[in-house]
């Protein structure tokens, strides 16, 4: 399988503090690659760095192949890194449909149009509201939604945008189990040529949807492997809680069915 | 209804039944106007119309992109001076010195929101300001142009055809048709996919950046536009006046404007017209009778509607979507 991200000694200073410190990082296309870390590890950082929203302080990013280190956030965007934020991000004043529109516009339609139209895309608008189970609240200003909506709403949005690669940053925070649930299910249902590298502090969901995981510690890659191997590491055990028992982060049996390797916080 | 049985369609691109008959009414009323008001009220009425333009065009950008301007009358005072030059010494044969205006106003714009869209809130308020500022200094001190402090006067009256527009009643619905031109270029803004892009970047710059959006380019295309539509408005002013003086382009006529956008209330385009219409009514008709303290009761007006209608006049009649909290 391809590479279609990559990160080289990637790097990123506050001050005097090191948020992100030479992380090298490879996501393989169509991956569910997992980025997981203590708090303070430097994730959200490092997924900014990525979609273009911080520039790096050294170190290069490599995008299908092309260059992205210098590119503004808007270009790499047009190129197919989406992403979802992780407080909600939206045009609270407009509807959920409009919030919908403005992203599938930018990729389909012609946002420079003067005249008013029928959206030849509107057919799109509707199947992400419908994928996202949001379909009876097309019409609903963004700021009447409940805040698992505006979640869902987020992911209908960044979808819209027929990213390549998306990021997402903790899309189940302070989601209730029904909600987080229904996400997982609309994850693991993206086609399989979208790439998504999330952060998700719920190790549960984080190792039922990873094929990839990355775990980061103080800005630094602690380890990178499959779940399993992720699983099995003790360094990975000591980061998170420092001489604790394995038992204590991982759970061996399944939560949910079809077989997955399921964990807890 | 839900999304799954209809077409999605662009909220603001949907004109209800409602809202659709009370612009017919409004625009037969206006053209009726001259048929039931004295020559006086009529001349007061256009003067609205000119206003309400200026008004409209400055909710392109305070309402929808969320750009607060403290200094677009500049470019109605640039789109006035060109009309009044080019009646002046090319021709008054309509509608040159209009679409002249027009131009004026948009190439102003272009000039100064090349600077002014790269800063945001307060910045692009005083920074609009100060180019709007240098402008007036500028009409002041090219006195052969624009004839200085004393303005520019004796403006030949626009000709439609071999005829001079100075009757009242004809000058009115010259005024009105081009304010319509005016309005229906700014809805057709508003409602369009550009329309959206700048709503867009009203609510959430960033994240129209993240999307792939690049806002710099859209904020100046609304700013260029909104000075286009303002210039026109301009020359509406130099056609019915037949003077330009170097206030018509001064703070006081911005702070004007932007108080009958928020009056009317933002972002409704219709709603900054009633709220022009108001500010004129109070300024020209109602100020002398209270011994110059037409000012003093704008302000009241103000506080009142900032207290009792925080979404302006328009904000009394919202749209379904917007009123709707839960289904």
């Amino acid at each position: 399988m391809s590479e279609v991200l990559r990160c080289v000694d990637v790097a990123r200073t506050f001050g005097a503090l090191r948020a992100v410190d030479g992380v090298d990082l490879a996501v393989t296309r169509g991956a569910r690659h997992a980025l997981i870390g203590p708090n303070g590890a430097g994730k959200s950082t490092l997924l900014r760095l990525v979609a273009g929203g911080l520039r790096v302080t050294r170190g290069r990013i490599w995008f299908g192949g092309r260059d992205v280190t210098r590119a503004p956030e808007a270009h790499r965007a047009r190129l197919g890194i989406g992403q979802t934020f992780q407080q909600s991000s939206l045009f609270r004043s407009l509807t959920a449909a409009d919030n919908v529109a403005l992203a599938v516009q930018r990729r389909r339609g012609r946002p420079w149009l003067p005249l008013p139209q029928r959206p030849g895309w509107a057919a799109r608008v509707t199947e992400l509201l419908g994928l996202v189970g949001l379909e009876s609240r097309g019409h609903q200003p963004v700021h009447t939604l409940s805040y698992a909506e505006c979640r869902q709403l987020e992911v209908a949005v960044a979808l819209a945008a027929e990213p390549q690669v998306l990021l997402l940053d903790e899309p189940a925070a302070g989601m209730s189990a029904d909600g987080t649930a229904r996400l997982l299910d609309l994850l693991r249902g993206l086609p399989p040529d979208i790439t998504l590298v999330f952060i998700e502090h719920d190790l549960d969901l984080a190792f039922q949807l990873a094929t990839e995981v990355t775990v980061l510690h103080l800005g630094r890659v602690l380890m990178s492997g499959t779940p399993a191997e992720v699983q099995a590491s003790d360094e990975v055990q000591r980061a998170y809680l420092g001489a604790g028992r394995r038992g204590d982060l991982f759970i061996t049996e399944p939560v949910t069915g079809g077989g997955d390797v399921a964990a807890r916080t | 209804m839900s999304l799954t049985t209809m077409v999605y369609r662009p909220t603001e691109a949907r004109l209800d039944w409602p809202g659709r008959l009370s612009a017919a009414a409004a625009v037969v009323t206006l053209a009726a106007a001259p048929f039931f008001l004295a020559p006086y009220a009529t001349t007061t009425l256009t003067r609205m119309l000119v206003y309400a333009l200026l008004a409209a065009s400055l909710d392109l950008l305070v309402g929808i992109t969320g750009l607060p301007s403290l200094g677009h009358a500049a470019y109605f005072g640039v789109g006035a001076y060109m009309a009044g030059w080019i009646a002046t010494n090319a021709t008054p044969a309509a509608p040159l010195p209009l679409l002249a205006a027009a131009v004026a106003g948009g190439l102003a714009a272009l000039a100064a929101g090349w600077v002014a869209v790269r800063s945001a809130g307060v910045f692009f308020l005083i920074l609009t300001l100060a180019l709007a500022e240098i402008i007036q200094q500028l009409a002041e001190s090219w006195q052969p142009v624009t004839g200085g402090s004393n303005g520019m006067y004796g403006i030949p009256a626009t000709r439609l055809g071999a005829e001079p527009l100075t009757h009242v009643a004809y000058l009115h619905w010259y005024v009105l048709g081009w304010f319509l031109v005016g309005i229906l270029v700014v809805w057709a803004l508003s409602a369009s996919p550009f329309g959206a892009t700048l709503r867009g970047i009203r609510d959430n710059e960033p994240r129209l950046r993240a999307l792939g959006y690049q806002p710099y380019r859209y904020k100046l295309a609304a700013f260029v536009a909104a000075g286009a539509v303002a210039g026109l408005a301009g020359g509406l002013l130099a056609t019915q006046q037949r003077l330009v003086t170097p206030t018509d382009l001064g703070f006081a006529t911005s702070a004007l404007a932007l108080l009958a956008v928020v009056i009317g209330g933002t972002g409704t385009i219709w709603g900054p017209c009633l709220g022009a219409a108001l500010v004129v009514l109070v300024r020209d008709s109602l100020g002398p009778s209270l011994g110059g303290h037409g000012p003093l009761v704008l302000g009241l007006v103000f506080i009142a509607v900032v207290y009792a209608l925080p979404r302006g006049v328009a904000g009394v009649r919202r749209p379904r979507s917007r009123r709707t909290a839960t289904r």
